[in-house]
């Protein structure tokens, strides 16, 4: 099968173009000697299948960045027929380097100037013809986003298929681009009006950018996103995790009665439980990637950055972090997806490492338990809002412990483009393709981990489930030593396995562990621990591992063994510290 | 040619003020990246404004506006080019 590699330089529309030729249908796919995924989707051009490649954003063959590389590996070392190189048609004098850069290479390769209403709009003219006779490459001029001239580029591609250029052509080309040749070219093609500029954007910066109202905007901004996401989010949220229980008790109980209470139980608490955790974060993730995607489109997570970097960057952070961490206070997931705009590998790998300190709405969810158990209601909001400054301070501490580790190492010179509509077909592709990712790489290991916690926590086999005398009473008769320090007996302890899995099941797990519920539960609790063990548990259930979901994000979004064993480790390790100070200050104050 | 310590950098124009870059003091990296937004020798660029509580720069060269850090900003040598605007 022949192969087509798309190259282009960040904010040239790339991936748009590609989703324009591909539709719904891209893989993410895993390459050998790769750091990062490529998309990637069959088309069938003239009579032959070919597989067409979406290569990351860069700026330089040359280039040292991760992305760079990975874009030089994959030319060197996978079967490439035909390069499209996707330009910015308004930016054409400045991106014709990377286009020098690969013709040199003797590949063949269609020029696509991208974002032709843009350059119109700027009255920007471009001679096609002429510049495609001075280069010897076809040129094709077009608009991912509203799609017009996308047409001419299938038959550009049968072409280039077809009659692939001599060798002796590509020769001669890429000498060409060696020397003055082509800027000559592109000089005599393009007419760029001497006053050229975004002035409509150049507006809107004025004003969401200006020195003292550029902050409050963005906050606002940001809340309105969070109460977009979590709070239109949430309900469908509950709403599927309804259906879901709905289904287990209206059809597949019945369905699997007859079966052997072990299997039962390993298809329903296991299996089923883990396919409806991944399926609760669907709507999540659609929703979040729908408003992020109009966010970072429109052009405003560069502004974001430009706005937060003062502050940030003392935390070894910027302001992408800024707004992804904001965002884990909904949920963990989408916020550490969304961390793949961050480019520079060590950049992005501290952000993740400390998204999961924010508390999320799962957390809130036992929190709101506790404090009702545990608090009367005149502290109650002091002891929430004490939860979310500790929330902060150990993103904050996390970021400075381990800022000389993961260090930003790409140049910090982002560019920011003009602000632009997205469309709505981009969005909902945006999502599908972020779900779709989602699905396919972490429901293996978030199944896997629910039904172990459900072996975990029935086994071996007679005993009451969730009891002290399971594998998960045994751990915490085992882990006493360690957690009865921190005011958490074994009890607490099998709630926090079960927490492992998902927070927003500990209180159910409770109600299993004390076999009570509602409010006989709630006074139980009361009764066995007092409010200090409570807050401990609480501090330690805010710190550490926040769910399955989120490790198996990391992992895969990380794609290191080893940083997601950190991931999970640190923040243990930091919730036992916390939590151990606490309780034993704590006891010793109140005598 | 090296500049002298107190010559013109990006950092020190006033918002509004435009200036030939003279020379770039970076390592290869930055370099490189630098010349590949348009930040190349002999390019014109001005200063849009600056983030506050000394937050980066926000710069247009050509048709690419960019944002970059002070200290980055500080290894790009410039000349003049309009007067200062108050």
């Amino acid at each position: 099968m022949k192969r087509i590699a798309m190259v282009g330089m960040p904010n040239t529309g790339k991936s748009t173009l590609f989703n324009r030729l591909t539709g719904a249908h891209a893989n993410v796919g895993n390459w050998p000697g790769l750091t990062v995924d490529l998309l990637s989707a069959k088309l069938i051009i003239g009579d032959q299948m070919v597989q067409l490649v979406d290569l990351p954003g860069i700026y330089d063959l040359n280039g040292y960045s991760e992305d760079e590389k990975v874009v030089t590996t994959f030319l060197a070392q996978e079967q490439v027929d035909l390069l499209l190189v996707v330009l910015n048609a308004s930016q054409i004098e400045r991106q014709m380097v990377l286009l020098q850069q690969l013709m040199r290479r003797e590949l063949p390769l269609i020029l696509v100037l991208n974002m032709v209403d843009e350059a119109a709009a700027l009255g920007i003219t471009i001679d096609a013809e002429g510049l495609a006779s001075k280069l010897g490459t076809p040129v094709c001029l077009l608009s991912a986003k509203y799609g017009q001239g996308v047409e001419q580029l299938h038959p550009a591609m049968r072409k280039a298929l077809s009659e692939l250029p001599s060798h002796d052509a590509l020769k001669a080309n890429a000498a060409k681009a060696g020397g003055r040749e082509l800027e000559a070219a592109v000089k005599s093609a393009v007419f760029v009006p001497a006053q050229a500029s975004h002035a409509l954007t150049e507006k809107i910066d004025r004003v969401l950018l200006d020195p003292w109202l550029g902050l409050p905007i963005f906050f606002g901004v940001m809340f309105l996103l969070f109460e977009l996401v979590f709070i239109v989010g949430k309900p469908i949220q509950d709403a599927m995790t309804w259906g879901f229980s709905e289904l287990r008790s209206g059809a597949l109980e019945p369905a699997l009665a007859g079966l052997p209470y072990a299997l039962r139980g390993f298809l329903l608490d296991g299996v089923y439980n883990g396919l409806s955790t991944v399926a609760s974060f669907v709507p999540l993730i659609v929703l979040f990637f729908f408003c992020m995607g109009i966010v970072e489109d429109a052009g405003y997570l560069s502004r974001a950055a430009f706005l937060m970097d003062a502050l940030m960057a003392r935390f070894g952070l910027d302001g992408r972090s800024f707004v992804m961490v904001l965002m884990g206070f909904g949920c963990n997931v989408p916020a550490l997806m969304g961390t793949r705009v961050i480019r520079s590998r060590g950049l992005r790998l501290l952000t993740m490492l400390v998204i999961p300190m924010s508390l999320c709405s799962a957390r809130l969810q036992v929190f709101v338990f506790f404090i009702a158990a545990l608090f009367s209601a005149s502290v109650a909001p002091v002891v929430l809002f004490s939860l979310y400054v500790i929330s902060i301070l150990s993103v904050m501490l996390t970021s400075l412990l381990f800022k000389r580790r993961y260090v930003n190492n790409d140049p910090f010179v982002l560019e920011m483009p003009p602000y632009r509509f997205p469309t709505l077909r981009q969005m909902l592709m945006r999502g599908w393709h972020e779900v779709s990712h989602f699905i396919r790489r972490a429901t293996r290991f978030i199944v896997l981990g629910v039904v172990l916690v459900w072996l975990l926590t029935n086994f071996p086999a007679g005993v009451a489930a969730g009891g002290p005398d399971t594998w998960a009473g045994w751990i915490g008769e085992l882990l006493n030593p360690v957690l009865s320090p921190l005011g958490i007996d074994p009890k607490l302890t099998i709630a926090l396995i079960f927490g492992f899995v998902a927070k927003e099941i500990v209180i159910g797990s409770l109600a299993v562990i004390y076999s009570q519920e509602g409010s006989a539960l709630v006074s139980t609790i009361a009764h066995q621990i007092n409010w200090i063990q409570a807050y401990s548990f609480m501090l330690f259930t805010l710190i550490y591992t926040p769910c399955l979901s989120t490790i198996a994000t990391i992992r895969t979004e990380s794609r290191s063994r080893a940083f997601t064993a950190l991931a999970v480790a640190w923040p243990l390790g930091l919730a036992w510290v916390v939590s151990f100070l606490f309780y034993q200050v704590a006891r010793q104050l109140a005598g | 040619m090296i500049p002298a310590a107190n010559a013109l950098t990006l950092n020190r124009l006033v918002p509004g003020q435009c200036g030939t870059i003279l020379s770039l003091e970076a390592g290869a990296e930055l370099h490189q990246r630098l010349i590949a937004l348009g930040l190349g020798i002999g390019n014109s660029v001005r200063l849009l404004r600056r983030a506050q509580f000394g937050g980066p720069l926000h710069i247009r060269v050509g048709m690419t506006e960019l944002m970059l850090r002070r200290r980055e900003a500080n290894r790009i040598h410039l000349a003049y080019e309009s007067p200062a605007v108050a």
